[in-house]
């Protein structure tokens, strides 16, 4: 009965959905208020049935109500409860049915929380969030309904969660991905809505920008925690691969911040409107090529979930339909948007330009290089496969990302319209100086000098000190969007170092050991002291104990799950500011030795802190007072319109 | 022209010409980094480019796994089921989703005696799961 009712409720929510998107329309569209009402009451109710839905769904997990199909694929008795919990989301029907459930969260706020902006503007919102939302709807009930019973033969244990899964990394990561692709959807419809209405101003875009840095912060917390999860849970100390899947949330990311600074021109001096709704389309246009990427399973990857053609399918047509419709309805109404603004020299405006320059061609490689091996399969024909590997990637990320952080570090001393010379070459005086600072850096630390680090620490450093000057030029007039500007650029300092130092100073070496035997990593020696047998509820496996330095201990594991006969590696990792120690334990060999692989990887943490740090820093610009005072004064103008 | 005209025109190029550029080092970049993907069969016929840097995959075949006695060298046969077989050499650490009887895919050098030299292994992280490259043998294999 209850996945039944489940069921049921999903659909009252596409049912709502349909509501949603024709009264935003039409009252959008005739200008009446009590349409618009109507659809705003609608997304309460769309909430409400999907969070039933949802909930009926973990209760069928907590259950162990195998009849379900979903359940005895993805569940076992023998899972902790949190577990099957998180197991709801763990698969392809589940995870959708919270992509779902999030997207009429996202719908409800909006609803509730932009009650200040005009009438029409919201009716158009709306009714392309319940269009966005019918879509998800239908796609979940008609091909990946995860509340398919298994009658008459009901299993009496399940499949078991991929053990990979059973982690708090994914409790955590799918939601917050989530929360942050359905997001970019939001600043979709504000896209659509500006098109529609054929009107976009600085009121505009200070409605899109607290929505849309609040979607690049979930979406920028998603990937960390992604990032951070396949560092610990895989076992080989690898924090990013360049796999189509991480590749499908990395595109709508660098394509959001792209928007964020584009939407800071158009808010200020109206500039590049034509460019940001391109930017609202294309973002959310990336999200559902993402999806369709990964759900499709026509990318070899180690996320994808398992192929079903006809998904891909329906994936494929939601996605040609929503990127194509938006872009005609774009040829068409673009023209309404026009703007003349002039700009010389090292303005701002051009710094915002280069951003966007830089951040779409970094989009368009990553696409390229992702989408090759499958152009070329279509083309070719099926015979000759191939892939493209991270070489190609780091070699075009690599330099764009170098030239990106020397725009980026002027950028806080530009002024709009125009920036004197002077201050620009004061800046570049800086530059001198955090060369030195990252080439003396190197010889202290007596690790050898990188050419590529070393450039790439100079930046950053860079990067910090132009930030950290002009915040203290402006301290008696700093705003909280100054702040977060600045903060945001040093989280990206911060995670350059990170990157380049990790990237090229990690030492890793492997070796069969006997208990008592040690090996040497980086002028540090870990000895193996003990192996130790240890259990759970589901699996069985062994502990090994590393002794380091003065009183370290590392207890990598190796199990075995028995029920999907997985084994996995537990690695242990000592994490530091300035170095992680990462040890991997791969269990018994010949002659009473034990594989093992252990890393020193420096400067490891720097990468997902600077990202945090970023970010925060979006919620921080998102708490300016210009947000918020608009409030009441829009409230007054809205039905004036 | 006046003058904002002819910004905008000088923008146009300016976009034209990054965004040409941009096209061109990226499929130079593609020809150099691509890794073409080879199934037992093509390995074993030689057709296969030798030292070059590739990427090949199958099944690995039970019993086939040997380790070295000393060190962690590995070898194992992969196989299409039918009977195209080759032998892989690794140095390090096997993937723990590795096992004989489940599809791996391994990136490395074929070396002129046959011998697969592997720089890394791939295992499959889902026994719902086949990469595309090996679901053609996997339909083969159906009756």
């Amino acid at each position: 009965m209850i996945p039944e009712l489940g069921h049921f409720s999903a659909f009252l929510g596409l049912m709502s959905a349909v509501g949603i998107a024709l009264f935003g329309f039409f009252g959008a569209n005739q200008n009446r208020a009590s349409w618009v009402d109507m659809s705003i009451r609608l997304t309460k109710v769309q909430v409400a049935v999907l969070t039933l839905s949802f909930l009926l769904l973990i209760t069928a997990f907590l259950d162990d109500d195998f009849s379900v199909l979903y359940v005895a694929n993805n569940s076992n008795t023998a899972l902790p409860w949190y577990y099957k919990v998180s197991g709801v989301w763990g698969a392809h029907e589940g995870s959708f049915l919270l992509w779902t459930l999030v997207t009429a969260v996202w719908t409800v706020l909006v609803a509730t929380r932009a009650r200040h902006i005009s009438l029409k503007l919201h009716g158009y919102v709306l009714g392309t969030l319940g269009v966005l939302s019918f879509m998800f709807l239908a796609f979940l009930l008609f091909s990946s309904n995860p509340f398919e019973r298994l009658v008459p033969n009901v299993p009496i244990q399940g499949a078991d969660l991929n053990p990979v899964l059973q982690d708090i990394g994914q409790i955590i990561h799918p939601p917050m991905l989530y929360i942050g692709y359905v997001g970019f959807g939001v600043t979709f419809a504000f896209g659509i809505a500006a098109l529609a209405t054929g009107k976009i101003d600085s009121a505009w875009a200070r409605w899109a920008r607290p929505w849309v840095n609040i979607a690049w912060l979930f979406l920028t917390i998603g990937i960390v925690l992604g990032s951070w999860w396949a560092y610990y849970e895989l076992g080989w100390g690898g924090w990013w691969f360049w796999d189509p899947v991480e590749n499908a949330s990395f595109m709508p990311w660098l394509a959001g911040t792209a928007l964020i600074h584009s939407l800071a021109a158009t808010e200020k001096r109206g500039a590049f409107k034509n460019w940001t709704i391109l930017l609202t389309l294309l973002t959310f246009t990336l999200v559902l090529m993402g999806a369709f990427l990964v759900r499709s399973g026509v990318l070899s990857s180690v996320h994808a979930f398992a192929v079903d053609p006809q998904r891909g399918l329906i994936l494929l047509t939601i996605f040609v339909l929503v990127a194509g419709g938006s872009l005609v309805l774009y040829a068409f109404r673009a023209h309404t948007l026009n703007t003349q603004v002039q700009y010389w020299g090292v303005s701002r405006e051009l710094l915002l330009l280069i951003n966007n320059a830089l951040l779409v061609i970094a989009v368009f490689t990553i696409l390229l290089g992702t989408l090759y091996p499958l152009g070329h399969e279509w083309l070719v024909g099926g015979d000759k496969k191939l892939s493209v590997g991270e070489p190609y990637f780091n070699a075009m990320f690599v330099p764009i990302m170098l030239l990106l952080s020397f725009a980026l570090a002027i950028a806080p001393i530009s002024r709009w319209k125009h920036t004197p010379m002077r201050l620009v070459l004061n800046a570049l005086i800086f530059l001198g100086g955090s060369a030195v600072v990252a080439l003396l850096l190197p010889w202290i630390l007596a690790d050898g000098v990188h050419l590529g680090v070393s450039c790439a620490v100079a930046l950053a450093i860079w990067i910090m000190v132009t930030h950290a000057i002009a915040c203290y030029r402006q301290r008696n007039a700093l705003t909280l969007g100054f702040i977060g500007m600045s903060v945001a650029h040093v989280g990206f300092a911060i995670a350059v170092i990170g990157v380049a130092v990790t990237s090229v100073y990690t030492e890793s070496k492997d070796a069969r050991l006997k208990i008592g035997e040690s090996l040497e990593v980086s002028g540090t020696d870990y000895e193996l002291v003990s192996v130790q047998p240890t259990e759970s509820q589901n699996f069985i496996g062994e502990r090994a104990r590393f002794d380091f330095g003065v009183q370290g201990s590392l207890f990598p594991e190796r199990r075995f799950y028995s029920i999907r006969e997985h084994i996995t590696y537990e690695a242990a990792i000592a994490p530091g500011i300035f170095k992680d120690r990462y040890i991997t334990f791969a269990g018994p060999m010949e002659n009473d030795t034990w594989g093992v692989e252990i890393q020193d990887k420096p400067f490891q943490r720097w990468i997902w802190f600077g990202a945090v740090v970023a970010g925060l820093a979006a919620l921080i610009a998102m708490l300016d007072k210009r947000y918020r005072r608009l409030s009441q004064r829009d409230l007054e103008t809205r039905y004036s319109e | 022209m006046k003058s904002h005209r002819r910004r905008k025109l000088t923008i146009i190029i300016f976009l034209f010409v990054g965004s040409l550029a941009t096209v061109l080092i990226s499929i130079f970049a593609l020809q150099n980094y691509i890794n073409h993907f080879y199934l037992p069969d093509e390995i074993v016929s030689g057709e296969v480019p030798l030292e070059r840097k590739i990427r090949a995959g199958g099944f690995v075949k039970p019993g086939s796994v040997v380790h070295e006695s000393a060190g962690l060298g590995v070898q194992f046969d992969i196989t299409d089921l039918n009977d195209a077989t080759f032998r892989v050499h690794y140095e390090g650490i096997l993937p723990s989703l590795f096992r004989e009887g489940q599809g791996a895919i391994v990136a490395g050098r074929l070396n002129k005696n046959g011998i697969f030299a592997a720089s890394h292994v791939f295992a499959k992280h889902d026994e719902n799961y086949v990469p595309p490259e090996l679901k053609g043998m996997v339909e083969h294999d159906d009756p």
